[in-house]
């Protein structure tokens, strides 16, 4: 299978779609002339032309909105907001608009928007650029939050996003770009809400998502050598979030550890951790740990920054108090 | 057109007594006074055109042609309403007669707007997306990035700003740095009009001139001066006007104005209208009888349409998330 990164892997998809479907338009900043700010739409407005990719002011409140109203039309928008910090000012086109049209007016339109937004620390951006605020955004009925983690789900779920009748935001972690993985050849579709089992393990289950899965995977190895397998479970959408393979998971290892890169409060841990012991109180044989950022905003030095976020040896300390 | 005009009175006329009897609940927003401004420019729309609006919406749904049955099956939650009883009052729409809707969050809707006029244009239609909003809308983010937009994307949107003088309780002198809210269209060099909003026949004539300028020139402005009888919403005390301010204006009632139009005319007599109003008022006694023998949802419709699509299928289990949302 080839091999990509994950830059690759999101521009294939998006190019794949807009080859496929006229429906399917890009806006932004800078998704056109610039070719994207991190180069995911490069030589797509060369190509697809001026109609198809279009630059926007820097308005983020009518990027998204403009993009749900031709959804209302139906066109299959893709808005790209620079990062998700970016979202906030976007908040009550997604929450209250992407969201919610459809149930509001009875059913009588989709809104076939997706809303690519690029977040996550770890680039030295201060705190108004670093954050993983995904768990707010899940916590919206009638909106899809996917986060994908390799190259295969990034294409396979943004192409699947970008085909479904409903809103999707599409959460891309900026240090994740050049994370290389396989790729099937041909047609990649991957189900939006399906969780996935990204490595087998019987001693542990460690779940988790988007960049954390590859932190995770760097502590599974860890582990292995310490004769520890741990499962690692990847949710891949936060919203439907399918708990079955954690489930399953869990009541085999009895034990676990949620790993996100947001924070802890109020979080995905929070979440997928009180559905395990709501579904399978009797099989924890302890208590259930959860790794997250510190909570602070996140500094702009490195150490500092560093400190916040969550590492390789918050994994495996967790993995250690329930072992 | 008098008898839309007619309707939309006595529909929220009978609708503010139904308020008032705890049949309709939340919001009650009444269109009472502006009915000539939704009512003159809808009546030169081409069917291809689209209509959106805020949430006193209920003239605008009746002048896009919904059936007052519809709207007052809305209001009293009934699932025969125009969003299955679960937008209400603010909520309406009808897709099939080109009417968007209805919403709720103050200037939101203008980049819907120009979002649906991105795709007319992008599919090469001539459609024009005509878009009303309040005065109070215009000091909002949403309005300047939409009509900021609309200029650089050359977006065929016809602008609509409904001024009836107040947003809520805070007039456009105490809101807004321009009292004449054309001037802001000048900012992004849009051309605008400023005009009478309480009489049908001015109104249809500038919407008629404003909408060919859409069609021919991309994005217009029109401004139209209008006045709400009632309060802001059916909880408003009224202490931001006087009575003898209400009162003033009251005498030059939309409905009046043309009432007095069609009868100085020859064709028509004083009796035709007359029996108008009567048809009027039995088409508004039988949208409330239909309304109220009106089924209500059904229980499982609480689940219904919060998605196009199912959930995928997890064969030999069921995940969690999915009682707990109860999707059939």
């Amino acid at each position: 299978m080839p091999i990509l990164t994950m830059r690759e892997a999101i521009s294939q998809a998006l190019w794949e779609e807009m080859e496929r479907d006229e429906r399917v338009i890009i806006l932004g900043e800078e998704v056109g002339v610039w070719g994207g700010t991190y180069a995911v739409t490069k030589g797509f407005y060369d190509h697809f032309g001026p109609e198809r990719v279009l630059d926007t002011p820097i308005a983020e409140g009518v990027i998204v909105g403009a993009a749900n109203g031709a959804a209302m039309a139906g066109l299959h928008p893709v808005a790209e907001l620079m990062t998700i910090n970016f979202a906030f000012l976007a908040m009550d086109q997604i929450v209250n608009h992407s969201a919610k049209l459809r149930s509001m007016f009875g059913g009588q339109f989709n809104m076939p928007v997706v809303i690519r937004a690029v977040g996550g620390g770890g680039r030295q951006l201060g705190a108004t650029h670093s954050q993983t605020p995904d768990a707010i955004f899940a916590h919206f009925p009638g909106l899809k939050v996917v986060a994908p983690g390799t190259p295969q789900d990034a294409k396979g779920l943004l192409k699947t996003a970008i085909r479904s009748e409903d809103p999707v935001l599409f959460i891309e972690h900026a240090t994740l770009y050049q994370a290389k993985g396989e790729v099937a050849e041909g047609e990649v579709l991957e189900p939006i809400g399906v969780a996935k089992i990204q490595r087998p393990g019987r001693d542990v289950t460690i779940v988790t998502y988007s960049k954390m899965l590859q932190v995770s995977l760097q502590a599974a190895e860890q582990l292995a050598r310490q004769g520890i397998e741990a499962e690692i479970v990847d949710l891949r959408s936060l919203r439907p979030l399918d708990m079955q393979p954690a489930l399953d998971s869990f009541r085999r290892t009895n034990r676990a550890v949620i790993v996100e890169e947001g924070w802890r409060s109020f979080g995905v841990g929070a979440e997928v951790s009180a559905r395990l012991y709501e579904e399978a109180f009797d099989y924890a044989d302890a208590p259930i740990q959860r790794v997250a950022q510190k909570e602070v905003p996140l500094p702009y030095n490195r150490e500092l920054e560093q400190a916040a976020l969550p590492q390789v040896d918050d994994i495996l300390a967790a993995v250690q108090r329930v072992l | 057109m008098y008898h839309e005009m007619v309707l939309v009175r006595r529909l929220e006329e009978r609708a503010a007594t139904l308020y008032q009897e705890g049949k309709i609940g939340g919001f009650l927003h009444l269109y009472i006074g502006q009915e000539a401004v939704g009512t003159g420019v809808i009546a030169v729309r081409q069917p291809q055109d689209r209509v959106i609006t805020a949430y006193r919406d209920h003239g605008v749904a009746l002048s896009c042609g919904i059936s007052a049955r519809a709207v007052m099956a809305e209001l009293l939650g009934k699932a025969t309403g125009t969003s299955k009883g679960k937008g209400g009052s603010m909520h309406l729409a009808d897709v099939k007669r080109n009417f968007w809707g209805g919403h709720a969050i103050v200037g939101a809707h203008l980049p819907l707007a120009a979002g649906m006029a991105l795709a007319d244009k992008y599919r090469g239609s001539d459609a024009v997306t005509i878009c009303f909003f309040g005065d109070g809308a215009t000091n909002i983010g949403y309005f300047h990035e939409s009509l900021n937009l609309s200029m650089i994307w050359h977006l065929p949107v016809l602008w609509v700003c409904e001024n009836n003088l107040y947003g809520m309780g805070t007039s456009v002198e105490r809101a807004s740095a321009v009292s004449q809210i054309r001037q802001k269209a000048e900012g992004y060099g849009m051309p605008n009009e400023r005009g009478e909003g309480m009489d049908v026949l001015q109104v249809r004539q500038a919407a008629e001139r404003s909408l060919a300028a859409v069609r021919s020139d991309g994005p217009f402005l029109l401004e139209l001066v209008t006045y709400r009888f009632r309060g802001h919403s059916m909880g408003d005390p009224e202490r931001y006007r006087t009575s003898d301010e209400v009162q003033k204006w009251q005498e030059n009632d939309p409905i009046g104005i043309f009432r007095r139009h069609l009868s100085a005319g020859p064709q028509i007599k004083a009796d035709e209208l007359d029996a108008e109003e009567a048809r009027v008022a039995d088409e508004v006694e039988d949208a409330v009888r239909f309304a109220e023998s009106s089924p209500a949802p059904a229980p499982e419709e609480l689940f219904q349409d919060i998605y196009a699509e199912p959930e995928p299928p997890r064969l030999g289990s069921v995940s969690t998330d999915r009682q707990g949302q109860g999707q059939a």
